[in-house]
């Protein structure tokens, strides 16, 4: 089934195109990759899957993007597509709440009000983060105090938390130690058997540890969507994606 | 390596030569605040007792207390908080979190900086002709504390709009990407990391309104009350009318009263400020990013 279908995309900002002629089609289960240089049009591509053009007047969304079979520019309830969609940004975000809180954050907002539900969600979704055992006898204290690391694990439970369909990852390793980078990418492994991921990454050989199939974005274009092993074995349509992932680029 | 050479010497002279300079100038401006704290402490305090306190002023003013002005200060002030706290932290709220940047905007922003210059005799007459004439309250510490409240009005909107801007803008696109909605994320997020500074900006109000003298005096201040304040339609003393009035207006006053009077004036408004930097430094202790 198809989780995400982009056609015709185009992202402008101001009078500078950052990103056109994207299409594509991400399935369910499946773990997407983009990669490409800075400026590529990446983060601004998940800015348009999330709606969150609409909290930056210069910025301008055309094309088409369908989320569930929904086209996201008529959904008027943008609140219930972003709760189903998750979010981890390049650098953390720890909420100046603490640790319990940053989690419990969303289900709250979503009404969820017992105790025992909000432990649970906690628990599992820090967890799954590969955060629970740093943290699980110091959930009082604050989620912006932790290490950078431990803050991105704690964005990542945060946005876990939402339960989303769809977990959208925008660079997540830049603060976060190879090992730890690791674990998450396990995790994100045995995610995908509930959720799509569409996996935003500078580290091409990150992309190819995990997706299945990778889209290569150069100066606001999709140069180049397929397979992931068939951009690194060299069966590529364009010269400047093999480029790229040999790293002779620039 | 790292001997200094006639660059690295010269940078030093002229870094002593600044630190001396900016320091005699601090000094120099602290100076007048002493001096006028010592001067009323030292001919002030021989006045000050419980009954001065607590009891009303006879003889024409020249004996007894104070009561009736200091309570009618700490009435005007609440009522004005009461009024100016609310709707500033609302504009505020609005003008931070909600309004998009266009020309109404900017005229809003503009119109309360001017606000904030208007001398205070010009509020004066405009709650004479607003409060006491236009909406009937009569000369009322009703209208007395509107008026102060729309004199300070633009220090609760800009100290509010400050704190709220200076919460980073990745807590908020956090919080909106979870679907959190505007009001949800300002509620759980925003709001309680501005609070500090809000309240700053509240109680910096309270001191400034504590001792105004101009826009009661024409709107619900009197010089002399036989009676407490019954409600606040009623007339009432204030601290800064009474030194005012006992300063200028009465013969045969003593010389040590005056100078009582306005240091229970100033201690006020002294005690809100150090209440204010503690509350801010407790704060600010538990900073949370
Ligand atoms: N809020 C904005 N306002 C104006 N221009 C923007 C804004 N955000 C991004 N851009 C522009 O859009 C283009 C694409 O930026 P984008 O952030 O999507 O790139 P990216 O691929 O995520 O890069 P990086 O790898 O450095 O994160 C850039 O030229 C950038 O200057
Ligand atoms: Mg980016």
């Amino acid at each position: 089934m198809v989780k995400l279908s982009v056609s015709d995309l185009q992202i402008r900002y101001g009078g500078a195109t950052a990103l056109e002629g994207v299409s594509f089609d991400i399935q369910e289960h499946e773990i997407f990759g983009i990669i490409g240089p800075a400026n590529a049009g990446k983060t601004s591509f998940l800015k348009a899957v999330n709606r969150m053009d609409m909290f930056d007047p210069d910025m301008r969304v055309d094309g088409k993007i369908v989320f569930n079979d929904v086209d996201v520019s008529k959904i008027r309830n943008v609140y219930g597509l972003r709760r189903r969609i998750g979010v981890v940004f390049p650098l953390p975000v720890g909420l100046p709440l603490s640790i319990y809180d940053n989690v419990a954050l969303s289900p709250r907002l979503n009404g969820q009000k017992k105790k025992a539900e909000l432990d649970i969600i906690v628990e599992r979704c820090l967890t799954r983060a590969a955060l629970w055992d740093e943290v699980k006898d110091r959930l009082d204290s604050l989620g912006s105090l932790l290490s950078g690391g431990q803050q991105q694990r704690l964005t990542i439970a945060r946005a876990l938390s939402q339960d989303p369909e769809l977990l959208m990852l925008d660079e997540f390793s830049i603060a976060v130690d190879p090992v730890t980078t690791m674990r998450i990418e396990d995790v994100l492994k045995e995610l995908r058997k509930e959720v799509t991921i569409i996996l935003v990454t500078n580290l091409v050989q990150q992309a190819r540890r995990l997706a299945d199939r990778t889209a290569f974005f150069l100066e606001g274009q999709c140069v180049e969507v397929g397979m992931t092993e068939d951009l690194f074995t060299g069966e590529v349509k364009d010269q400047r994606t093999r480029d790229y992932v040999e790293g002779r680029f620039g | 390596m790292f001997e200094s050479t006639e660059l690295n010497r010269r940078n030093e002279t002229r870094q002593k030569l600044f630190r001396i300079g900016l320091g005699t100038m601090t000094g120099i401006l602290i100076l007048p605040v002493v001096l006028i704290m010592s001067t009323l402490i030292y001919k002030g305090a021989p006045v000050i007792s419980f009954e001065f306190l607590f009891t009303g002023p006879t003889k024409g003013m020249t004996a007894g207390g104070i009561f009736p002005a200091l309570l009618g200060t700490i009435l005007l002030v609440v009522v004005a908080l009461l009024a100016s706290v609310p709707l500033g932290i609302a504009a505020a709220i609005y003008l931070s979190e909600y309004a998009s940047d266009n020309w109404f905007t900017r005229a809003i922003n503009l119109a309360i900086i001017n606000l904030a210059g208007v001398p205070s005799i010009v509020h004066a007459l405009f709650g004479v002709g607003a409060f006491v004439i236009f909406f009937k309250f009569g000369t009322s510490i009703l209208a007395a504390s509107l008026t102060l409240a729309i004199m300070t009005l633009p220090v609760v909107i800009v100290a509010t709009r400050e704190s709220l801007q200076a919460v980073p803008m990745a807590f908020r696109e956090a919080c909106w990407n979870m679907g959190a909605t505007r009001w949800q994320t300002i509620r759980r997020v925003v709001l309680p990391n501005a609070v500090t500074g809000i309240l700053t900006g509240v109680i910096l109000e309270v001191s400034r309104t504590s001792g105004e003298t101009a826009p009661i005096m024409f709107t619900g201040a009197a010089f002399f009350l036989p009676l407490l304040p019954q409600g606040v339609l009623d007339q009432t003393m204030a601290l800064s009318l009474h030194l005012f009035v006992v300063s200028t207006q009465v013969p045969n006053m003593p010389e040590q009263l005056p100078f009582g009077v306005a240091l229970v004036l100033i201690s006020m408004v002294l005690l809100m400020n150090s209440l204010s930097i503690a509350l801010r430094m407790y704060l600010r202790g538990k900073k949370k990013w």
